[in-house]
């Protein structure tokens, strides 16, 4: 049964939640509302004029077939990337779950890798696939094969999602971790009595149970994917070769900053609302779902 | 409480200005160097400030060129510009069309009345940052150009001869079959492919990049990159890269790294690649005027530069523009120039300072510094090698990169990069000219 607490005037339960809202219209409403609007205009780099075009802008990056190609780069991106980071994670957590010495140090050098920054994990993984210079495309060589992400578009998405995974497979591991650690021991113990085997146990009594962790951490790291790699690309690919690692967070950074196309940039990270908005409803309505609490 | 903010506001900025006290005037001066030539800029800025009392220049670094411009532009629209930003030469269309941000440099030069005659620059040189008019907008500050810099040991290695004549691409091409035969595994590779295959090959050739004279004669310019000479040479470059006689090795300078540790027999690279390379080459390396396709355009006309501009920005006091103008002036000495040429492999940027290097005997004790400046300076500019002023200019080099990246993997051929290229690129130049009515 769901507890309800209900609040007698009205001046309490506004105190109560007015630093959310105004947290929220301060860091999310104000700079939405400023996007919308700039995404109106195409104005010159100094705010010394703007030209009011209307949805000039948008029509602009929809009938651009490199734009509309970076969505399908970005869902790539995101899905591999999501991918990548939790499924090990969840390999690592039962592991390291299972571990009764030594568990400490273990958990301790898994969660270091999350105290990196994005744009410094780019660095060290550009560092190991250089194409002349680096040490795992050395090894590759000797086995004959020839890592070029400079020119090949698929190697050069397989090492920007390594990278943006690998620091987020930390994150990801202090949760499935901390959630197994709840799992009442019993419910296995029972199961483990009635002969069922780790792998059974594993699907049909642990996976479910972890299940509102699980749908947590997708929904946290779509938005990752979406929104803050973009330090990982910029190092590493600067999201080429041609526009294979382009995503659609990189592209509001490079027009917008590097190359001062303000009103693109702002008609972009609308549309980028609204894609990660209507992704967010969709997880929220069709996989929560399945979700037990 | 007040006394104790103010008493610390005032340790504070003693603390960060020594020489505020003493100095009339501050002039701010942002630029994007680290390294060594941060060094070298902030031993002009100290030898400045030691040579006068009026006026004190205030030197900081903002980061690279683009990091430097978004930090002008935000700060101007903060309204905390400073008196003199570096901009680098792809910002420059950006910066024209900001009237009412900028200054010019001949305007504030002759208001001061320093010593300025806009006959003693290089016109190769100073040409890019002038108007059509004869205004000069901001002033060169590190100006390079593409040469061809050559890794004798590597020829030998193959046995081929280092002397080959290597001025025209014809030569090149065959050079490259001869060095590969030899068992060279890279024997070209480049730095910056926009800028000189493209951008610099259209100058060299005397054929158009852009229409309206590159940019120089309105915004209402298209690019024209994609002619016949452009499309014969990529598609040439294209063929290497697929033989492995070109090897690519990104959008930026790369190929550096794999020409110094002495992998690659040739590159192209900026003049100013001098100091690094004569710092790590271990083999002997020579320097080319960059090579020209025999019989095409007017080659070899001249190259253009690539590099940072000084420009002085709007919304300042008149003494302030005083200090500017002293600093530019101070700046564009011949000792100061000269010295700066012979330190870092930029160009000099007057002929005075050319002429002092040459007669201190520099150009003879480092052999191929003087190959940079004889290429720019032999052949008076024409409409089409004065230089580019296209608006978006940094995002138009993205596409290019993107196309040409197309070329060199096998899934494009050079007509249809270029043509792709083009129509991208004149999309932003519409957008650019939207944006400056």
């Amino acid at each position: 049964m769901e507890k309800r607490v209900t609040f007698k005037g009205w001046l309490l339960p506004l105190c109560l939640i007015a630093p959310q809202v105004l947290v929220t219209a301060v860091f999310f409403f104000y700079p939405a509302g400023q996007a919308i609007w700039q995404s109106l205009f195409i104005p010159d780099p100094f705010g010394l004029s703007m030209q009011y075009v209307g949805l000039g802008n948008f029509e602009y990056l929809l009938s651009d077939p490199y734009y509309r190609a970076s969505f399908l780069t970005t869902a790539i991106f995101s899905t591999l990337v999501t991918l990548a980071s939790m499924i090990p994670a969840l390999f690592l957590a039962v592991v390291a779950d299972r571990l009764i010495k030594g568990a400490g140090v273990y958990r301790t050098m898994l969660i270091w890798p999350y105290a990196v920054a994005p744009a410094i994990a780019g660095v060290l993984w550009l560092f190991m696939f250089n194409t002349r210079v680096g040490v795992v495309s050395w090894y590759l060589g000797n086995l004959g094969y020839d890592w070029n992400h400079v020119l090949n578009g698929g190697e050069a998405m397989g090492l920007v999602v390594v990278a943006s995974a690998w620091g987020r497979i930390s994150y990801n591991f202090l949760f499935f971790f901390a959630a197994l650690q709840s799992i009442p021991k019993s419910v296995i113990e029972a199961a483990a009595i009635d002969g069922a085997r780790f792998w059974r146990r594993f699907w049909t009594i642990v996976l479910p149970l972890l299940s509102p962790t699980t749908f947590f951490l997708l929904v946290v790291n779509v938005v990752y994917a979406f929104f803050e790699t973009f330090g990982v690309i910029h190092t590493i690919t600067s999201g080429g070769p041609q526009q294979s690692t382009t995503i659609l967070v990189y592209k509001v950074f490079s027009d917008g900053f590097v190359g001062q196309d303000l009103g693109s940039s702002a008609a972009q990270s609308v549309i980028l609302l609204f894609v990660v908005g209507a992704l967010t409803i969709f997880q929220f309505k069709f996989i929560e779902r399945r979700v037990h609490y | 409480m007040k006394n104790l903010t103010t008493g610390a506001l005032i340790a504070g900025s003693t603390m960060l200005s020594p020489f505020a006290a003493y100095a009339e005037t501050e002039v701010q001066f942002w630029h994007a160097f680290t390294g060594r030539l941060g060094e070298l800029v902030a031993a002009q800025v100290e030898d400045f400030n030691a040579s006068q009392d009026d006026f004190t220049v205030v030197a900081s670094h903002k980061g690279n060129y683009s990091e430097t411009l978004n930090a002008g532009i935000a700060a101007f629209r903060a309204g905390e510009q400073p008196q003199i930003l570096m901009v680098f030469e792809v910002g420059t269309a950006t910066m024209m069309s900001a009237e009412g941000a900028v200054r010019s440099v001949t305007e504030v030069m002759e208001a001061s009345g320093a010593d300025f005659d806009p006959d003693a620059y290089i016109s190769a040189v100073n040409g890019y940052y002038t108007s059509t008019d004869g205004e000069m907008l901001s002033l060169p500050f590190n100006a390079s150009t593409p040469v061809l810099w050559v890794n004798r040991n590597a020829f030998e290695a193959a046995g081929v001869d280092p002397d080959t004549d290597l001025s025209t691409w014809q030569n090149v091409g065959d050079v490259l079959t001869k060095l590969q035969d030899g068992g060279s595994t890279c024997p070209l590779t480049t730095a910056w492919q926009s800028w000189i295959h493209l951008e610099n090959f259209s100058a060299y050739h005397d054929v158009p990049f852009a229409t309206q004279d590159n940019g120089f004669a309105g915004v209402d310019t298209e690019l024209a990159f994609n002619g016949p000479a452009q499309v014969a040479h990529i598609s040439a470059m294209g063929e290497w890269a697929q033989d492995g006689k070109f090897f690519y090795a990104g959008r930026r300078n790369e190929g550096g790294a794999n020409f110094r540790a002495g992998e690659c027999a040739l590159f192209t690279e900026s003049s100013a690649g001098y100091a690094g390379i004569k710092a790590e080459a271990e083999f002997d390396f020579d320097v080319r005027p960059l090579p020209y396709w025999e019989g095409v355009g007017n080659s070899p006309q001249n190259t253009i530069i690539g590099g940072a501009s000084l420009w002085v920005m709007e919304g300042h006091e008149a003494a302030e523009y005083e200090g500017a103008a002293q600093f530019l002036a101070y700046l564009s000495s011949s000792d100061v120039q000269a010295q700066w040429h012979q330190d870092t492999g930029y160009l000099p940027i007057t002929t005075a300072a050319a002429d002092a290097t040459r007669a201190a005997g520099f150009y003879e004790a480092n052999l191929g510094t003087e190959v940079a400046v004889i290429q720019m300076t032999t052949n008076e500019p024409t409409a089409n090698s004065k230089g580019l002023r296209l608006g978006s200019f940094d995002q138009i080099r993205g596409i290019i990169d993107e196309e040409l990246e197309s070329v060199w993997v096998g899934d494009k051929d050079a007509q249809s990069a270029l043509d792709t290229a083009v129509e991208r690129g004149n999309q932003l130049l519409r957008r650019f000219e939207q944006a400056n009515q």
